[in-house]
């Protein structure tokens, strides 16, 4: 008898009845990991089905219409171009900035430091409906009254998306060993210098994979535009600023609350083009993370 | 004891070039801390957006919310401009309706949410009750599974079939929930709902279909959340259970399980508040309708889903029905506050801190 089968059969006498509950566990593991791909599976095959006599090139370039046959997407696409660019932008810098502040010119044990970071958590447990709330109030009436233009749409966007750019662009930040500040102080460079110079180009794929995925946060949110009152069809591209606009997540919206079919199956085929943008940027994401991953 | 030379002294003083990069120091310094506090004025804008038009639903009186399209001339249709109450005119100012301050008790005593009417209800319980059906659906559909992913996943998995399944869950966190909302209106509602609700019939839109679907969404962050907290039980603990004997099944429920249990509390807790606050899904397949019913295969609307169908309908600044938007919103904010507030709060008191 080998010692592992010896210690098993001194170790309990019910082995039995261990064992079959030990296979009535994994089966359940099994099951909730079935439960998560299927839901993938069925998402994807479903919405290919129900989107594929849909999708044609003119689905790409026609703009909204009253009729399903004549119907695309063509402004939902440039409106979601423009919204997301701006949004990513602008948080991107803001997030560089706040990270780079608490990561590099404060005290990790500072009453503000910890007051600033725990302002940033809470901020990314508000649902982004809230946001939206936000936005009406501020920027699309109230005190900015901008209106609903892809500014506004914008400015909401980033303070949405910020808390999570702010968390993963400090992640990035932290990664960096610190022997490479200590080099750069010994110097003689300055904090700013060795920020700029050895800690920026040094966390510079992190910081690309984490606003990757802020804006595709950006990109696949519906929430709060809904809120701040874009669902009519908007037959041109967005001009400026201040232009009206639609981006495809709240075309999408439009078309499911639709009762005919050809609109679920419009519906079906703006997804489609979503995912498969959504599906691009986690790429490259991915690339980057893995081109670049340095062994410090 | 050696000369040192003038030259070299200088060079230690700092010099105008070094008396340059002090003063860029603090501009940068001084510009990021600006950068920073944007987090703070965000904060600060929500709470204040917030408080204010609920402020006045509770004190004042204001013209009636969604008052009948006969009742003005001159709305814009289209999304361009602004549509504050100065830019309507009246028809007829004999027809504006009045709704008078809605009281607290009334608002958290009513069983009747009717924002619409010109003397309209406002007892938002209909929408708490919504909200917690399809919360505590979705928490039946993502907590088990989810805690069984991580399991499968930490004690389970090889390396390899690790590597193909996180990139997989990521993809599905990655779904937007506009598309979720699609899949429960045209796959989960009338496949999965209509078929094990046994109490009622299941119609279109039903509170099962949504709440499912949220469950379904915010299922890889409940199993990536509590994967993490099980990855923070030292080793050393799951090696002891295995060198006395224990199965797969006894170290994952005997030790792992109450060793990370502040960690996948915080991620329950966490998943709950996503689940809450999620407009999109409940909106296209809960319905419109803010019944009050017990029924999950009713139709229902969950706070945050009442504040998007009110966002649709375009209301006029400062009427009874925008103003609901920001009543609902404080209380939906307090709720996912407090949630996220009590997350921090179960990791740092219960944690079991090892070595």
């Amino acid at each position: 008898m080998t010692t592992p089968q010896l210690v098993a059969s001194l170790s309990d006498s019910t082995s039995s009845s261990r064992r079959s509950k030990d296979t009535l566990f994994l089966t359940v593991l099994w099951a909730s990991l079935l439960l998560a791909l299927l839901t993938l599976a069925a998402l994807v095959i479903n919405t290919l089905i129900s989107g594929a006599s849909s999708l044609s090139w003119n689905f790409i370039t026609f703009f909204p219409s009253p009729f399903p046959e004549d119907s695309g997407i063509q402004s939902a696409l440039f409106g979601s171009l423009w919204v997301t660019l701006t949004s990513g932008v602008i948080s991107l810098s803001l997030a560089l900035g706040t990270a780079i502040y608490l990561e590099e010119f404060t005290n990790p044990d500072s009453r503000l430091q910890r007051f600033i970071t725990v302002n940033i958590q809470t901020l990314a447990g508000v649902p982004s409906i809230v946001y939206g709330i936000l936005g009406l109030a501020f920027v699309v009436r109230g005190p900015l009254g901008w209106g609903f233009t892809v500014g506004s749409a914008a400015a909401t966007l980033t303070m949405m998306v910020l808390p999570l750019m702010i968390v993963t662009t400090r992640e990035a930040l932290k990664a960096v060993p610190s022997s490479l500040r200590e080099g750069s102080y010994a110097l003689g460079a300055t904090r700013w210098q060795t920020v700029y110079r050895q800690v920026l180009p040094a966390a510079r794929p992190g910081i690309a994979t984490g606003s990757i995925l802020g804006v595709s946060r950006a990109l696949g949110e519906s929430a709060p535009l809904i809120l701040l009152g874009a669902l009519a069809y908007v037959s041109y591209n967005p001009t400026g600023f201040d232009s009206d606009f639609t981006v495809l997540p709240l075309m999408i919206f439009k078309w499911a609350t639709e009762v005919q079919d050809e609109y679920r199956g419009l519906a079906a085929a703006a997804i489609v083009v979503l995912l498969l943008l959504l599906f691009a940027l986690n790429a490259v994401a991915i690339i980057i993370r893995d081109r670049s991953r340095i062994k410090w | 004891m050696t000369t040192i030379s003038s030259a070299a002294v200088a060079s230690l003083l700092p010099t105008g070039h070094v008396k340059k990069q002090r003063r860029i120091e603090k501009v940068v310094v001084g510009a990021l801390a600006l950068i920073a506090s944007s987090g703070v004025i965000i904060t600060v804008g929500i709470v204040f957006s917030l408080m204010q038009p609920t402020y006045k639903f509770f004190t004042e009186r204001a013209i009636s919310g969604y008052a009948s399209d006969e009742t003005f001339v001159g709305i814009e249709e289209s999304g361009a401009g602004l549509r504050d109450s100065s830019d309507i005119s009246f028809a007829d100012e004999s027809l504006i309706q009045y709704a008078e301050p809605v009281s607290l008790g009334d608002f958290f005593g009513s069983t009747a949410w009717y924002p619409q009417y010109e003397d309209g209800d406002f007892g938002v319980l209909p929408l708490i009750v919504g909200t917690l059906l399809v919360m505590l659906t979705a928490t039946i559909v993502a907590v088990p599974a989810g805690i069984g992913i991580a399991f499968f996943l930490n004690q389970y998995a090889k390396e390899r079939t690790r590597r193909v399944l996180k990139p997989l869950l990521e993809v599905l966190a990655g779904v937007p929930t506009v598309v979720f909302g699609f899949f429960a209106l045209v796959f989960v509602g009338p496949y999965i709902a209509k078929n094990i609700w046994p109490f009622s019939d299941v119609g279109i839109y039903s509170g099962l279909a949504a709440g499912i679907t949220v469950g379904l969404m915010i299922l890889p962050m409940m199993a990536t959340l509590a994967d993490d907290a099980m990855a923070a039980v030292p080793n050393s603990l799951v090696e002891g259970a295995f060198a006395l004997g224990a199965t797969r099944r006894e170290v994952c429920t005997g030790v792992i399980l109450p060793a990370g249990l502040s960690g996948i509390m915080a991620a329950v807790i966490i998943a709950l508040s996503r689940a809450i606050g999620e407009t999109t899904i409940v909106l296209l397949a809960a319905g419109s309708q803010a019944v009050w019913t017990f029924n999950l295969g009713s139709e229902m609307q969950t706070m945050a889903s009442y504040i998007g169908f009110a966002g649709i309908g375009d209301q006029p600044v400062d009427s009874k029905g925008y103003q609901t938007i920001f009543a609902v919103g404080l209380l939906l904010f307090i709720i996912t506050f407090g949630l996220n507030m009590l997350s921090r709060k179960v990791v740092k008191r219960f944690r079991e801190v090892y070595e």
